[in-house]
């Protein structure tokens, strides 16, 4: 069986400061998994550690089968994995438009080519059109990045994010700093786009965990501590003493 | 849904670069004095030079203090290669020389390109001074190879005419570097439209999304830096075509590629135009302005750092905030305000530059004796009351001029706030 | 031997020099991260400013004033300037300074001309310190030495000691947090970068009057003090040390050599026979090679290790 996703005994140490201290997972293509863990407790820096953008200090991450620690951002993301950002993190003088379509260049083959216009390459801008629909963002084609509110920004981070056409998806927390509106109408958003990909997110709201999560992973103190269906995680003991377990955790569950 | 047509787009793209070869054609025409023709075949080459270091600086991000290595290597191959055509009597025509300066900026770029950018941001810019400084002192150690202080001449009407034109006179070399100037100045604005070219702005905005979306970020700059360096060693050749001689000090300074950031800045960095604009300046000051008065470059110094604190975008953004005001009809109530700060700012300057000439004109001129004539009017330095005068010509204008500036300050941004109203209300109606 | 001790001590003193203005830039651009491309103005300004207030008092006053003066003047130049496009980014920053270079050039010139200016060493550092076989070790070479090195000791000693030391520490990695406890770190930027100047003017009042006084002096050591920056590694003080010592030496040593290329390859047992170019290539003496030294080392440097000698940030 090839994971999608595999951590083997992964480490990272920041001088002498452990902050991944042996996280071990393995996600399956197609799955859905929230990753949730106090702060601190290291989920972006696992994200970093996947998507390349830090070394680890020992351990393996693998990729559907193949190893990528190590490796660098760009070559991991010709692989068949993208993210997005905690922090917006798209072009921002850039209209929505061609911030999509600078997502979708390079998985269609387009490379460094200068012979060739933009405006020329059917397939790039028929993938931003369709992308631009799929984020709600059609009203803005041509809108500069840095003008939308933010919750369009974070609707255009995912677009960027899925317009290569990746299997597997690290997103960090998308929902950070929504309304709770927004934050339902995003779920709905994050579940179609990544229909049949293997998906992980790191989240805080516990409506958007058990809504759209097939299975939840738990990261205290740079360890997965469980992985498992949301409801057994729920009833995991030391999951209870760690993380959940609390009346406003039970009260955002009910929300969405 | 669509987005919005726009059927005027082709007609004005068109129109704009219709305009512009008219323009590159009939200017000659109009200003046909020696000095204007040299002025305008100066500006020409300038514009490729500009443009490709804005492809650089404001398109990818790369602020570089090192433009000249490629220009100048441009017109040492130059130089260089006309020799070799005339001495060994090749027939290849002056016209393709430019295209030998532009594949030799290229090739050079390989590497030091390779070497520049590897880092980003403000370690570039330090790199690129240090690999400017390498090659003028290399340039400078073989004096055999690059010509030592007296330069390689050449002569530009060397081997047979072409269809009857020798490039001897100057109007000659005027076409040679216009038609140059029109199609790097078109291939130049293509690339902005390429993936590569996109890509470069990207990298611009966040090279470290860029990476994020499967591109290596240090190949798009390093692609982008050769192409640039193309264009800059066709514009370094038409130069040594246009002036007959090629001198290494000069050519491959830090002082020419100062020249370079500094003018393609004040001309805008962010329009694509903006370094035509910047181009046009630089000739204008250092031909003109640097008859006008001696303080010329203390004067470039203070408009450039005025510019980089108060306008960044350079004249082009000015322009253009300008054309969106007009755009949204709100130019007409700033127009008396523009006259106030015209007016103000003309006696604040007037007693200004009197003091910089008296000052200057003790410094340099002493021997003439201590009468320098300012415009028109002899101020004797050695009295006070030419001092005294200055200074309260100087103050009351900066005073006055500081008034105007407040209620103008205020009147635009009214007219901003008007302007975002009505866009906001036009969205919401979409 | 005698060769190789007195430009060992010459070379030091240089690279204490260097040491001194790379020192001051790496400050500024470890803790605002500006890169003041002023930064050689105000060495020069030092310089001249000694030469005009040594010409009044003499110039042990000088020693002290003309810092303080330089230091205040880019204080100033800190908060009408710089502040106003700090939040443009760390280009305009670079830009702004840039301009300021222009701008200080020609003030020089202005003011003082464009001539070698007559600043003199006072009494008590004129003749040799000592002499090492027959060769001199000048007495103000020794002093430039001594003033690096306590200025050395008393930034390290400010730094790690000192109240406002801490203060700038924070402030260098967490700005918004030393502002939320209660610190102006507007203020301290200004003390920084005015601290910055200063310690660049100080070099520029023992340098200026043991080499030569004029406007070519700022861009005759400003991309070399960039070079040491980068080959040290960026916003690293101990590797801006190594690097200036580094490159202070062996410039030093390569000025002294005499020696073709070709004859130093046929030392080394390689005969050479060439045309041309590389003919000419061979025949530079060592000492002409000199002035490319350091920028070949940063090229080297970048192509086999980009962070520096001893960089630790990666820009």
């Amino acid at each position: 069986m090839t994971y999608a996703i595999e951590l083997k005994d992964l480490r990272k140490s920041f001088g002498k400061t452990e902050i991944i201290r042996g996280a071990n997972l393995a996600v399956q293509p197609g799955e859905r998994v929230a990753v949730i863990g106090p702060n601190g407790a290291g989920k972006s820096t696992l994200f970093n550690l996947i998507s390349g953008r830090l070394t680890p200090t020992s351990g393996e991450v693998w990729l559907n089968g193949q190893r990528i620690d190590g490796k660098k951002p760009y070559e991991i993301n010709r692989l068949g994995l993208a993210r997005s950002f905690q922090i917006t993190n798209v072009f921002p003088k850039l209209s929505v438009f061609e911030n999509l379509r600078c997502g979708a260049l390079w998985s269609l083959g387009h490379r460094y080519t200068f012979l060739r216009f933009l405006s020329s390459l059917t397939d790039a801008n028929e993938r931003a059109e369709t992308l631009l629909r799929q984020v709600g963002l059609a009203g803005k084609r041509d809108v500069l990045a840095i003008n939308l509110t933010y919750a369009e920004q974070r609707a255009l981070e995912i677009g960027v994010t899925i317009a290569g056409g990746a299997s597997v998806i690290l997103l960090d927390e998308p929902t950070a700093g929504m309304s709770t509106t927004e934050t339902t109408h995003f779920i709905n958003l994050i579940r179609e786009v990544t229909e049949g990909k293997t998906l992980l997110t790191v989240e805080h709201d516990m409506g958007v965990v058990f809504g759209l999560a097939d299975k939840i992973a738990v990261v205290v103190y740079g360890e997965v501590i469980a992985f498992d269906t949301p409801e057994r995680v729920r009833a995991d003991a030391r999951v209870q003493e760690a993380y959940l377990g609390s009346p406003v955790a039970d009260a955002q569950g009910g929300m969405h | 849904m669509n987005a919005v047509a726009k059927p005027s787009m082709p007609t004005a793209r068109l129109v704009t670069w219709g305009g512009f070869a008219a323009l590159l054609v009939v200017a000659p025409l109009l200003l046909s004095s020696s000095l204007a023709l040299n002025i305008l075949s100066q500006i020409g080459y300038l514009i490729i030079i500009c443009l490709s270091y804005n492809m650089k600086l404001g398109q990818g991000g790369m602020l570089s203090f090192g433009h000249a290595v490629y220009t100048g290597l441009g017109s040492f191959a130059a130089v260089i290669a006309i020799n070799y055509f005339s001495n060994h009597n090749i027939g290849l025509p002056l016209v393709v020389v430019p295209l030998v300066g532009g594949l030799v900026g290229a090739l050079v770029a390989v590497p030091l390109g390779y070497v520049s950018t590897k880092k980003a941001g403000t370690t570039f810019a330090m790199i690129s001074l240090g690999i400017g400084e390498l090659v003028v002192a290399i340039a400078m150690m073989l004096p055999d190879v690059f010509g030592g202080d007296g330069g390689i001449s050449i002569n530009r009407t060397y081997g047979q005419p072409l269809l009857g034109v020798t490039f001897g006179p100057q109007i000659q070399v005027y076409y040679l570097i216009a038609v140059y100037c029109f199609v790097c100045t078109a291939l130049m604005f293509a690339f902005t439209g390429t993936p590569l070219g996109r890509m470069l702005n990207a990298v611009r905005d966040n090279p470290e999304r860029v990476a994020f979306i499967g591109f290596n970020t240090q190949l798009v700059r390093w692609y982008s830096f050769i192409i640039s360096g193309f264009f800059a060693g066709i514009g370094g050749a038409l130069a040594a075509i246009n002036f007959e001689i090629f001198n290494a000090a000069d050519a491959l300074s830090g002082l020419k590629s100062g020249a370079y950031l500094l003018f393609t800045f004040l001309g805008g960095v962010t329009f694509f135009f903006g370094p035509i604009i910047g181009a046009i300046l630089m000739v204008l000051a250092s031909v003109l302005l640097s008859e006008l008065t001696s303080a010329w470059l203390l004067y470039l110094g203070f408009v450039f750092l005025i510019m980089v604190m108060y306008a960044p975008g350079g004249v082009a953004s000015l322009i253009m905030v300008n054309v969106r005001m007009a755009h949204f009809g709100k130019l007409r109530r700033l127009w008396g305000l523009y006259g106030g700060l015209l007016v103000t700012g003309v006696v604040m300057m007037l007693g200004v530059a009197a003091l910089i000439e008296m000052i200057y004109h003790r410094q340099l001129n002493a021997g003439a004796g201590p009468v320098v004539q300012y415009l028109g009017v002899p101020l004797d330095t050695g009295a006070v009351t030419p001092w005294l005068g200055a200074a309260a010509l100087a103050v009351v204008g900066w005073a006055l001029m500081e008034g105007v500036r407040r209620r103008f300050a205020r009147a635009w941004s009214t007219a901003q706030e008007e302007i975002e109203s009505e866009i906001q209300a036009r969205g919401a109606l979409q | 031997m005698e060769f190789f001790t007195i430009s060992l001590l010459n070379g030091l003193s240089y690279g204490l020099l260097l040491f001194m203005l790379s020192s001051g830039l790496t400050l500024i651009f470890s803790m605002m991260g500006v890169l003041n491309f002023a930064h050689a103005s105000f060495y020069m300004l030092g310089a001249y400013l000694a030469y005009l207030i040594s010409g009044v008092v003499g110039y042990w006053p000088a020693l002290i004033v003309a810092p303080i003066a330089v230091g205040l003047l880019g204080a100033l130049f800190e908060q009408v300037c710089l502040r106003r496009v700090h939040k443009f980014g760390h280009v305009p920053e670079l830009l702004v300074t840039f301009g300021l270079s222009y701008l200080v050039l020609e003030v020089v010139q202005l003011i003082w001309g464009r001539a070698v200016v007559p600043y003199g060493l006072p009494e008590q550092l004129q003749g040799p310190l000592f002499s090492i076989y027959g060769t001199q070790f000048p007495k103000s070479r020794a002093f430039i030495m001594l003033v690096a090195v306590l200025m050395l000791l008393s930034i390290w000693l400010v730094l790690t000691r000192t109240r406002i030391g801490y203060i700038i520490q924070a402030a260098l990695t967490h700005p918004d947090t030393v502002e939320a406890l209660g610190h102006n770190v507007p203020r301290v930027f200004m003390l920084v970068f005015g601290g910055g100047a200063a310690l660049a003017g100080l070099a520029g009042v023992v340098a200026g009057n043991t080499y030569v006084t004029e406007p070519a002096m700022a861009y005759a050591v400003g991309p070399i003090i960039f070079v040491v920056v980068v080959v040290g590694g960026m916003g690293s003080l101990a590797g801006a040390f190594l690097a200036s010592l580094l490159i202070g030496v062996i410039q030093t040593f390569a000025v002294a050599i005499d020696r073709s290329l070709g004859d130093l390859l046929a030392g080394m047992g390689m005969q050479v026979t060439a045309s041309g170019g590389l003919e000419q290539v061979l025949r530079l003496t060592v000492a002409q090679v000199a002035p490319i030294l350091p920028y070949l080392f940063m090229v080297l440097i970048l192509i086999f290790r980009p962070k520096g000698l001893l960089g630790t940030r990666e820009t």
